[in-house]
């Protein structure tokens, strides 16, 4: 019997257990995660978990406005929220989804740029890309009128290209306006949470060594199959992260669909949740469709958080 | 495995009876040694034996599951780390980012209320010979730099034991070797108790008094290097530290003061002082202690020493040596280590040798312990 | 697997990889074709910055109408004149004041429960932080309705400024968390165990140490709850009351009529915004000199 490191066998038997991570806690007392916790909890529960339970036994309750509501436990309510708004819910992802795409589509390239082209402009693009964040969003959202007016340059460069004969057969714009049409709505969707998807975007390329797409370079990729065989798998944490952090606002957003669109013909959920409360004051249906809307976003969230295995990420 | 406890009392850091246990896992599974004071003392073993658990527990940054931590006569092991006369040197250094090298030289000092520390930090630095970087934050320094202010920030302090867990384990070899002869120096220089802990069984050997090699959370055998790499008590041991040949066999009879020991092929005697009390054994020799030569020459070699006959089958030159894997008549695979001395003249695979050494070499090993604890994963020596 | 994978990349590669020798083209679209990301950026960077530029300009506009989204005629009136507008300067006070306040307390019970969730193991954990996520992924409509669901079931608080507070602290909280929980990620503990051997007990490795390490975390956490706070519109107006916050007042102006004042506020914002940045970035590089 010989002991050469050559012999393979010899190889398989090193116990490997690895040297454990420093359990920290014993310095510290066993109560005290919980009094750290405590304020932020208190808020949440006080704050959130109760409206949100308030806000489902609203849901639940028959009467009206004048005569006052009980709780009945009726989900009638759902079924008549469901039949009257329905265009609006579907309309809601329609234009959600569609922003969340072209702000992934719009903001790679620029993430991308930061990350690996921009070298000593790297920092002045992120300024560029965070400052407009602290103005005012609703200014902001002002100035695409003016960007998208029926005499503005925009309107006639489309229609001198004839674009917005191709806008209109898809169906996004009506005539040859661009303001007051769903795609007025989107594009506002899109440039409101752009820089919620370009951070994360930039925050997972950052990360990301370099030398990889070069190891991908030398075994023949070409640079488009470097990108998307390691590139994009590689940075799907950030697209994630960026996808739900637009996602998720767009969906209940009704500020771009007053501000930009036409009501009613562009009127989405928020539109009408607001509407339900504010001016109707019917709180059970306004109730039952924000309800709706919650449940509605966080289970497509996890099933989308699910399918792009990112569990961890939060 | 581990020493006796010799009376105390001169400031040496005494393991006793130390066990630690993460759930199921024993890390550490049962320690009692003693490092005198003023020694330089290294824990060698592989990633997850234990031996960083131990410092770990020296330092206070771990809770002993049972067992008591002495330095001098004061036991420690329940103590905060920040009462402890102990410092350590971390793995990757762990100097403080926000801070410059100064106040990070300075940090222990001034924690304890030291006045005037700028002369003991300047001299500290200088003993580094980081002379005028006081103002430098850690990450403008090279990874020596780094390491060397790791070192000052912790032996500022004048601690009764300084700890160093894998301190040069993110150097390059060639900064490696050099940082390993300014550890040295730094220790004679300051005369502290240095507890090194280290993976690499070279480093562990130039610059350590005392080595115990740990396995599994125990100590397998404790001693100078020297004794270490001539008689290794295990097989864990004989391989883990240097290379080793390990040949199955049976006690026969003894000679005086050797025991003849058949084994395939021919018989082997062993010196009795280094024999186990079985009489199933491995018969074990290092590479570098045996001869190869040529079969028809083989009247050559003194008569009392030890011999078999081997075909070469592969020749690796190294340099300084050349390494030759030989197949006994048995079957046995045999690595020898040839001195280039002189113009090189190497064996060619096929040709036929006899394998001898001088019994004085042997040495052997209860047949009970695998014949490959020890042999690390990459296989190679270090 | 990988290596499977790699030979497919390579057999893919092949086919489409310009020979070398086509490779540095000088015709204007070989410039477009390898520059292409880079044009791409910067166009999206433009789709990003045009608003701000229209704000800019319209706040030097003299209006024809009441409403300030046409190009008339150069004026400084607006910037002379900024609180000209009845209620508008008052709106502003007031936002900054909820910002304020509600940033300082977010960032304290947020800075708190982010070293409870990412400094100890404890029962509950996971489900706080499922606790904590679900404002984040909640449409702020939702969240604005069913506060004010619950103010006026209570009864106890009238609408107003302390609602408005209580809100915005309650949506600001899931965002602090999160973000000083990512600093706190990454922080080496190595650092506080070196810091507890060389002789600082816990409370002073706490304030020298890791207070210190994690301050960027929380400052950016306290930035990012203040534009959140400072822009929100869609929670307040839900339960502001008869309290008018500035994007309130944007609101309605864009209703009533939007005079160039309030270009001149987002101007200033913006300016504001980008000089903080700005300075933030040179301290950062001064300290990375010295």
């Amino acid at each position: 019997m010989s002991t050469l490191p050559a012999e393979p066998l010899g190889n398989l038997v090193q116990p490997d257990q690895p040297e454990l991570p420093p359990p920290r806690a014993r310095l510290r007392s066993r109560r005290l995660p919980y009094l750290l916790l405590l304020p932020a909890l208190a808020w949440l529960a006080v704050f959130f978990v109760v409206p949100t339970i308030t806000l489902f036994s609203t849901s639940l309750q028959t009467g009206s406005i004048y005569e006052g509501y009980t709780l009945t436990f009726s989900f009638s309510n759902y079924l008549d929220a469901w039949t009257r708004f329905w265009p609006q819910m579907l309309r809601s992802l329609l234009y959600a989804g569609s922003a969340t795409v072209l702000a992934v589509l719009i903001a790679y390239p620029l993430a991308y740029t930061m990350a690996f082209k921009a070298g000593r402009w790297r920092n002045l693009l992120l300024i560029l890309v965070i400052a407009p964040f602290f103005t005012s969003f609703l200014i902001r959202t002002l100035a695409w009128k003016t960007i998208l007016a029926d005499n503005g340059i925009v309107v006639e460069v489309f229609n001198a290209l004839r674009i917005t004969d191709v806008l209109s057969v898809i169906g996004v714009t009506t005539g040859d306006r661009l303001l007051a049409t769903p795609l007025a709505v989107i594009t506002g969707l899109t440039y409101n949470f752009l820089p919620f998807m370009i951070l994360p975007l930039y925050a997972a390329l950052e990360r990301l060594d370099i030398r990889l797409i070069e190891a991908a370079s030398d075994l023949y990729a070409s640079p488009f199959a470097a990108f998307r065989k390691v590139t994009l798998p590689l940075s799907m944490p950030g697209v994630v992260a960026g996808t739900l952090l637009t996602f998720i606002p767009a969906c209940g957003d009704y500020i771009n669909a007053q501000l930009l669109g036409s009501m009613p013909a562009t009127s989405m959920i928020g539109n009408v949740i607001d509407a339900q409360f504010l001016r109707v004051l019917a709180y059970p249906t306004a109730g039952a469709l924000s309800f709706t809307l919650m449940v509605g976003v966080v289970a497509i969230v996890s099933l989308y958080v699910r399918r792009a295995g990112t569990e961890r990420l939060l | 495995m581990s020493d006796p406890i010799p009376a105390n009392g001169d400031g040496a850091l005494r393991l006793v009876s130390l066990y630690k246990r993460f759930g199921d896992v024993a890390a550490v599974d049962g320690i009692t040694l003693t490092i005198p004071a003023g020694s330089f003392f290294a824990l060698l073993g592989p990633s997850g034996c234990g031996k960083t658990t131990t410092l770990r527990m020296i330092a206070g940054l771990e809770e002993p599951t049972s067992g008591q931590i002495l330095i001098g006569d004061v036991d420690v092991a329940g103590q905060k780390p920040y009462r402890r006369p102990v410092n350590t040197v971390f793995q990757n250094y762990a100097l403080f980012p926000h801070l410059d090298v100064f106040q990070n030289v300075a940090f222990g000092l001034r924690r304890r209320g030291v006045r005037d520390v700028a002369s003991q930090v300047e001299q500290m630095l200088a003993m580094v010979e980081l002379s005028g970087y006081g103002a430098r934050k850690p990450a403008q320094l090279s990874g020596g730099q780094q390491q060397r202010v790791a070192v000052a920030r912790a032996l500022i302090n004048q601690p009764s034991v300084l700890l160093l867990d894998e301190p040069l384990g993110a150097l390059d070899l060639k900064l490696r070797r050099q940082m390993q002869l300014e550890l040295k120096r730094i220790q004679g220089e300051v005369g502290t108790t240095f507890v090194h802990v280290t993976h690499d069984q070279e480093e562990a050997m130039t610059m350590a008094d005392t080595v115990a090699v740990m396995n599994e959370g125990r100590i397998e055998q404790l001693g100078s290097p020297v004794e270490l790499y001539e008689n290794p008590k295990t097989t864990f041991v004989a391989n883990f530290l240097g290379q080793s040949n390990l040949i199955d066999g049976t006690v026969e009879s003894t000679d005086g003061d050797l025991a003849i020991v058949a084994v395939p092929g021919g018989r082997l005697a062993v010196p009795q002082d280094r024999m186990p009390a079985t009489s199933e054994v491995h018969v074990g020799v290092r590479p570098e202690k045996l001869s190869l030569t040529a079969s028809d020459e083989s009247s050559a070699i003194p008569s009392h020493f030890n011999r078999l006959s081997a075909v070469v089958t592969e020749t690796r030159f190294l340099g300084v040596s050349t390494e030759y894997i030989v197949s006994t008549a048995a079957g046995e695979r045999m690595a020898v280590f040839v001195q280039n001395a002189g113009r090189p003249d190497q064996l060619a695979p096929g040709v036929e040798v006899t394998v001898s050494w001088d019994p004085a070499h042997t040495f052997a090993l209860d047949v009970r312990q695998a014949a490959d604890a020890g042999l690390s994963p990459a296989g190679a020596p270090a | 697997m990988a290596l499977a994978e790699a030979e497919r990349a390579d057999r893919a590669g092949h086919s489409d990889r310009p020979p070398a020798s086509q490779r540095p083209r000088r015709t204007p679209v070989g410039w477009v074709r390898d520059h292409i990301v880079l044009i791409a950026g910067l166009l999206a960077l433009l789709y990003l910055l045009i608003p701000n530029i229209i704000v800019v300009a319209l706040s030097f506009n003299r209006p024809e109408g009441r409403f300030n989204y046409n190009w008339n005629q150069f004026s400084l009136d607006a910037w002379t004149n900024p609180c000209a507008v009845a209620g508008m300067c008052d709106a502003l006070g007031l936002s900054l004041r909820i910002a304020v306040l509600s940033t300082i307390v977010a960032v304290i019970l947020g800075t708190l429960a982010a070293f409870a969730l990412s400094r100890h193991r404890f029962r509950g954990r996971g489900g706080t932080n499922v606790l904590i996520f679900f404002p984040m992924a909640t449409p702020e409509v939702v969240m604005g309705s069913s506060l004010l669901a619950l103010f006026v079931n209570m009864s106890v608080i009238p609408l107003g400024f302390w609602t408005i507070l209580i809100a915005h602290i309650m949506f600001l909280l899931s965002y602090v968390i999160v973000t000083v929980k990512a600093r706190l990620a990454v922080l080496d503990p190595r650092l506080e165990e070196a810091a507890m051997d060389l002789y600082a007990d816990e409370r002073t490795t706490f304030w020298r140490v890791t207070f210190p390490l994690a301050l960027p975390g929380i400052v950016a956490g306290a930035l990012l709850a203040f534009a959140l706070s400072f822009d929100d519109f869609i929670i307040t107006n839900f339960n502001a009351g008869s309290e008018v916050t500035f994007p309130m007042f944007v609101w309605g102006a864009a209703q009533r009529g939007m005079p160039p004042q309030v270009n001149v506020i987002g101007t200033m914002m913006f300016l504001a915004a980008l000089t903080a940045v700005l300075i933030g970035q040179l301290a950062g590089r001064r300290r990375r000199i010295r």
